[in-house]
């Protein structure tokens, strides 16, 4: 049996074509691109031809794209970068209550450092709430972190908007876009963006490798200490072929971007509808229309996420869940409650992730087997005889 | 991540079902943590006859509760106290660090069925209890 990868939120499939423009990287193309001999400059021009890419895919200049480990470093040294350069104005920061763990974190690191952060709800379909914002700002905040998409809802926020309000305050405005890329076209000159963090393996590229947009003009203070790389400002030598592969797959992602969201978003309204219509006692989280194309995020009552992602995976389907269980904590997804989610709705809720090798069929195939196995675990589910001994109740009444 | 058994336990689980008119009943965990186990017994002069279970939580609450249930089938009431969350996760071939607190509510589930039970004897009531199959599909 074919089996299904729906997790494509979490990492992606580096596809051919992107493989094969870094393939010459881990062969006949290996110096160093700080060194000056050919073998040096060859390296060097496969990394600055992908810091064009980047570039191009951004409306950025090339002299605005620094290359990282991965989004969560480019967050880190946004985040921090920003917070500690601007400490003669002052050390209030401004973040939402939905950011991944790499924002979310290192500003929680950030108020053990001394710094103020305000955390802004979110209202029930994941957007934040505009009033807040402006209720936040303060005459000492620094820096605005907003993410594009939520990672796990899929909630597009409304950046243009924040990034506008944050310019006018004179704050800076970070934005988290690793989920977005590919989904959301980007100028960051339009838009008014200061600093984005992107991830390639989120788009095709391989795992350790990603970037930050850094707006002309904008300081950060360094977060890796070492070498002159990246224009003194990101230590240690590059990662050629993964920066070559992340050039290559977000100018392909750039460029297919309505193809890429026509086609997802039929497999996910397919999963979306289905879901909804066939099996009850389910919700949506996040919102019906303002959400990446690639996301379906459902809670099951009266069930776990593990239990229905072991008896998925038991059937080849891949997917992943907000429960507690699952991310190694007590507690369920920090966004699902922040958008009011119970703490038992939470718990039994799943993630279906798409990429465009996902089909109609494969969606189906998905939720005939969530069928199944929903009601399955339903059917061993204290939660579920109490609910249905209420129901008669109320029947009675 | 999960053994064989575990697997096998979570996918087959033995004794899903409730007793109607137990002899004693255990509910542990909650909803709000993620685990709900709900431990029904029959027991007929000090043995337990038959036990059913439901559960509300991951693959390894699943698998412990069914396993706990198959423990004790057919064991007195002094002889099933004594099977504990090791016992029960050591036959499974062992569970996750991060998952032995399932382990752990299944063995209080099953306590409390019993002190559910030894509760209702100390007040003279009748232990008698019918048996429901629950089909699940």
């Amino acid at each position: 049996m074919d089996r299904i990868y729906m997790d494509n939120a979490a990492t992606t499939r580096v596809t051919e074509p992107v493989f094969e423009a870094m393939r010459p990287y881990f062969g006949e193309i290996y110096g160093n691109p700080m060194s000056v001999h050919s073998f040096g400059r060859e390296a060097r021009k496969g990394v600055e031809e992908a810091r064009r890419q980047v570039a191009a895919a951004l409306n950025a200049e090339p002299s605005e794209i620094y290359f990282t480990g991965c989004g969560t470093e480019s967050d880190n040294w946004a985040i921090r970068g920003a917070a500690y350069a601007n400490l003669r104005k002052g050390k209030h920061l401004i973040t939402t209550q939905i950011e991944h763990h790499a924002v979310l974190h290192t500003c929680e690191q950030l108020e053990r450092e001394g710094f103020n952060v305000t955390y802004l709800p979110v209202d029930e379909f994941g957007v934040v709430r505009m009033d807040a914002l402006k209720a936040a700002i303060r005459p000492d905040t620094t820096l605005i972190s907003v993410m594009a998409a939520n990672n796990e809802i899929g909630t597009i926020q409304p950046i243009e908007e924040i990034a506008k309000l944050a310019k006018e305050r004179g704050i800076l405005f970070h934005t988290d876009a690793v989920q977005a890329i590919g989904s959301l076209p980007f100028d960051v000159k339009a838009m008014g963006i200061d600093l984005l963090s992107l991830s390639g393996h989120k788009f095709h590229a391989p795992k350790g490798v990603g970037a930050l947009y850094i707006r002309n003009g904008v300081r950060l203070q360094r977060l890796i200490q070492g070498g002159a790389q990246e224009r003194t400002q990101r230590a240690g030598t590059e990662n050629v072929a993964s920066i070559v592969g992340l050039g290559k797959a977000i100018e392909l992602a750039a460029g297919n971007i309505n193809r890429h969201n026509a086609q997802l978003a039929a497999v996910r309204d397919r999963l979306i509808d289905r879901i909804l219509a066939e099996i009850p006692y389910t919700r949506l989280n996040g919102h019906r229309t303002q959400r990446l194309p690639g996301n379906c995020n459902i809670s099951f009552r009266f069930i776990e996420g593990e239990s229905l992602l072991l008896a998925l995976d038991l059937k080849g389907i891949a997917g992943s869940s907000g429960s507690a269980c699952t991310s190694g904590s007590l507690d369920p997804s920090h966004v699902l409650l922040a958008i009011g989610l119970p703490h038992e709705i939470a718990h039994g809720s799943l993630r279906l992730s798409l990429s465009e090798e996902n089909t109609i069929e494969q969606a189906d195939r998905v939720v005939d087997a969530l069928k199944e196995i929903v009601a399955r675990l339903r059917s061993m589910s204290p939660l579920y005889d109490d609910f249905l001994r209420e129901g008669e109740n109320e029947g009675q009444n | 991540m999960y053994t064989e058994q575990v697997m096998d336990h979570f996918m087959n689980p033995r004794n899903v079902g409730e007793i109607e008119n137990a002899s004693g009943v255990g509910t542990v965990g909650n909803a709000k943590c993620g685990d709900i186990m709900k431990i029904y017994i029959k027991v007929e002069n000090d043995v337990i006859v038959d036990v059913k279970f439901k559960t509300f939580g991951c693959g390894a609450a699943i698998a412990t509760s069914s396993r706990a249930t198959e423990m004790v089938m057919g064991k007195t009431i002094d002889e099933a106290l004594k099977v504990t969350n090791k016992m029960v996760a050591d036959s499974l071939g062992g569970l996750p660090a991060v998952k032995m607190h399932c382990s752990v509510l299944a063995e209080e589930a099953l306590h409390a069925a019993i002190q559910d039970y030894k509760d209702k004897l100390e007040r003279g009531e009748s232990p008698e209890a019918e048996i429901e199959e629950v089909k699940y599909v």
